[in-house]
């Protein structure tokens, strides 16, 4: 019983941690279709903000959850203003842009901070379930992802915001003649995309450490979690997540965490064999 | 060129002979990539998974076998076996150029992962320990074939590899003259155009880029040979990068241009390397971004219609 609850845990929070390398992405790639290879940068970004700024005596939760956004955000609109945006329709063009952009990223922060991993205490200590100890810090990051899905969904939904993003999104021109500016719309999207993948840096900085090539870890389970998504933001990234961050768990903890990571390479292949344009290319179709 | 080759033991010293031969095999790597995504319009960021997978596939048979000329062979064809499944998942699947990288991209990742991982006396392909991230030190070299006591002196191995990427060269400007070859490019064109002139695009896609794994095994092998060591940074996201880079500098839809790159970048990395002015990384990074906003056709397409331009009006071949 208390295994079962265990597993349950572990499964659960490797879905929320997929869910949150990958939201990020799902935003920018889903609304602009760009490819950004920097995610990972982005993520190690955020990390980085958090932890330099829990050592300067800020509270570790408004590090995590207020200044590690706001900078990786305000980096990525610098990005979407200084190259990204000279780039749009060329896909591939942006695919290598943005890698040349995690190149500078993970070349500038080894200069700063050396390539040693750098780490915060995770907050909140440990519960028991039963003969198990789990960290709490664990279950809360299970709440914040559901949490930010819940938010990402409510402004696209039901805001005035969200309305003007995917108006713009769908059709630019039609945008810019109601009065809409489609650039700033590009920035700001870019920008919280980018917001959202500091969040997530900053929340998992206390569980995985940073280190400038930290990203290269996230930045293939967040592709790979995006695109078997499909079109659809949010129910394609967080059925994607369930799936993998199931599959993955599953398999780290009856066999080794490799053979985790290699399962969850297969199940996507195989699945993007049967299934060309995504989980949400087939089923919920036409969902956010 | 072939009378450069012959001439270049005797004039320059045995570590810049060493170097050279290096930067030869890398030629290959980026000949491989060159044909791929420059002919073949696949955009592969697991060049590194077949360059690496060709240097485990040699050091494992080397090891085992304790002659080298079996394990040159699996070293070319266990990359092109793994190339073509993969291919077959991702053509076959018709996955968009998108996809296709990142999921080539993904591969490298895992394998980089997979690789570190298996420290230990466990983790044994017959006599041969993979030693994870520490590596396999001391591979034996090639040898003549059917003669493990007479193994290659380093000019010999330099003839070697010059000879290789000679052949490799011609080879492939053979086959993008022939038939199969400008199917090859037409797809890169319009994919739908040659699906309806009756070609099967999914299965041209999938030889070149088999041929493209091959080849890039190859160089894994020749690499693994030069320093008789192999670990897993072959398949590391720097190596990956750096196969691009080379692509992207010297020029698509050339062969010459990934030769140009290859060489060009490689000396910039040994001189950054020594001197320790600023992080590579960095360096690689700007470069990158440099040629994709300013440069995207890339340094040969580029002089050579500037130079065309000079001598007279562009021919109309020049525009792709």
């Amino acid at each position: 019983m208390d295994l079962a609850a265990i597993l349950v845990i572990e499964v659960l929070s490797g879905i929320a941690g997929l869910a949150l390398i990958s939201i990020g992405l799902a935003v920018i790639f889903g609304m602009m279709r760009v490819i950004n290879l920097a995610h990972g940068e982005f993520l190690m970004l955020g990390g980085y903000a958090a932890i330099v700024a829990t050592n300067h005596g800020v509270n570790i939760w408004i590090a995590m959850l207020v200044v590690a956004p706001l900078v990786v955000g305000v980096i990525g609109m610098i990005a979407e203003r200084a190259i990204i945006r000279f780039l749009y329709g060329r896909m591939i063009d942006t695919l290598l842009a943005t890698w040349g952009l995690s190149l500078f990223f993970i070349g500038l922060v080894t200069t700063i901070f050396g390539t040693s991993v750098a780490g915060i205490r995770a907050p909140l200590g440990s519960v028991a379930i039963g003969r198990y100890n789990i960290s709490v810090y664990r279950l809360v990051l299970i709440a914040v992802a559901a949490a930010i899905l819940a938010v990402i969904f409510v402004v696209l939904r039901g805001t005035r915001l969200g309305l003007i993003a995917r108006g713009t999104m769908e059709n630019p021109d039609m945008a810019a003649a109601l009065g809409v500016s489609p650039p700033r719309v590009y920035a700001m999207t870019f920008g919280i995309g980018a917001a959202l993948s500091g969040l997530a840096g900053g929340l998992l900085a206390p569980i995985s450490g940073v280190l400038p090539t930290v990203g290269a870890a996230y930045v293939a389970k967040a592709f790979i979690t995006v695109i078997s998504g499909g079109t659809a933001i949010l129910a394609g990234t967080a059925a994607a997540a369930g799936l993998f961050g199931s599959v993955n768990q599953l398999l780290t903890y009856f066999t080794t965490p490799v053979i985790g990571e290699a399962g969850l390479l297969a199940a996507a292949i195989l699945l993007l064999r049967v299934l060309p344009h995504g989980i949400t290319g087939r089923w919920f179709r036409g969902s956010l | 060129m072939v009378a450069v080759a012959l001439a270049v033991p005797r004039v320059v010293d045995e570590f810049e002979l060493l170097q050279l031969t290096v930067f030869a095999a890398l030629c290959i790597l980026a000949l491989s990539l060159g044909v791929v995504w420059g002919y073949g319009g696949i955009l592969c960021f697991g060049q590194s998974a077949f360059f690496g997978l060709g240097a485990y596939a040699y050091a494992v048979t080397a090891i085992n076998l304790g002659e080298s000329t079996g394990a040159l062979i699996l070293a070319v064809v266990v990359p092109a076996l793994f190339a073509a499944s993969l291919g077959y998942f991702m053509f076959y699947g018709r996955l968009s150029d998108v996809y296709l990288g990142v999921i080539t991209l993904s591969v490298t990742l895992i394998f980089f992962n997979l690789m570190n991982s298996t420290a230990g006396d466990a983790y044994r392909i017959g006599k041969a320990r993979l030693n994870g991230f520490n590596g396999m030190p001391s591979l034996p070299t090639l040898n003549l074939p059917g003669d493990p006591g007479r193994v290659l002196d380093p000019t010999e191995m330099f003839y070697l590899v010059m000879a290789l990427l000679v052949i490799v060269y011609l080879g492939l400007h053979a086959l993008m003259a022939s038939h199969f070859g400008r199917v090859v490019i037409a797809i890169r064109e319009n994919e739908t155009r040659c699906e309806l002139l009756g070609y099967d695009v999914r299965l041209h896609k999938l030889l070149i880029f088999t041929l493209g794994g091959g080849i890039a095994g190859l160089a894994g092998c020749l690499f693994a040979n030069w320093g008789a060591f192999v670990s897993p940074t072959v398949f590391s996201l720097a190596m990956t990068s750096q196969i691009i880079i080379w692509v992207i500098v010297g020029g698509l839809g050339t062969l010459l241009g990934p030769i140009i790159g290859c060489l060009i970048m490689q000396y910039l990395t040994t001189m950054f390397g020594t001197q320790q002015i600023a992080n590579t990384n960095l360096i690689f990074g700007v470069i990158f971004l440099v040629f994709v906003l300013l440069v995207p056709r890339g340094l040969v397409p580029t002089l050579a219609r500037l130079g065309a331009r000079a001598v007279g009006p562009p021919r109309a071949r020049d525009v792709p």
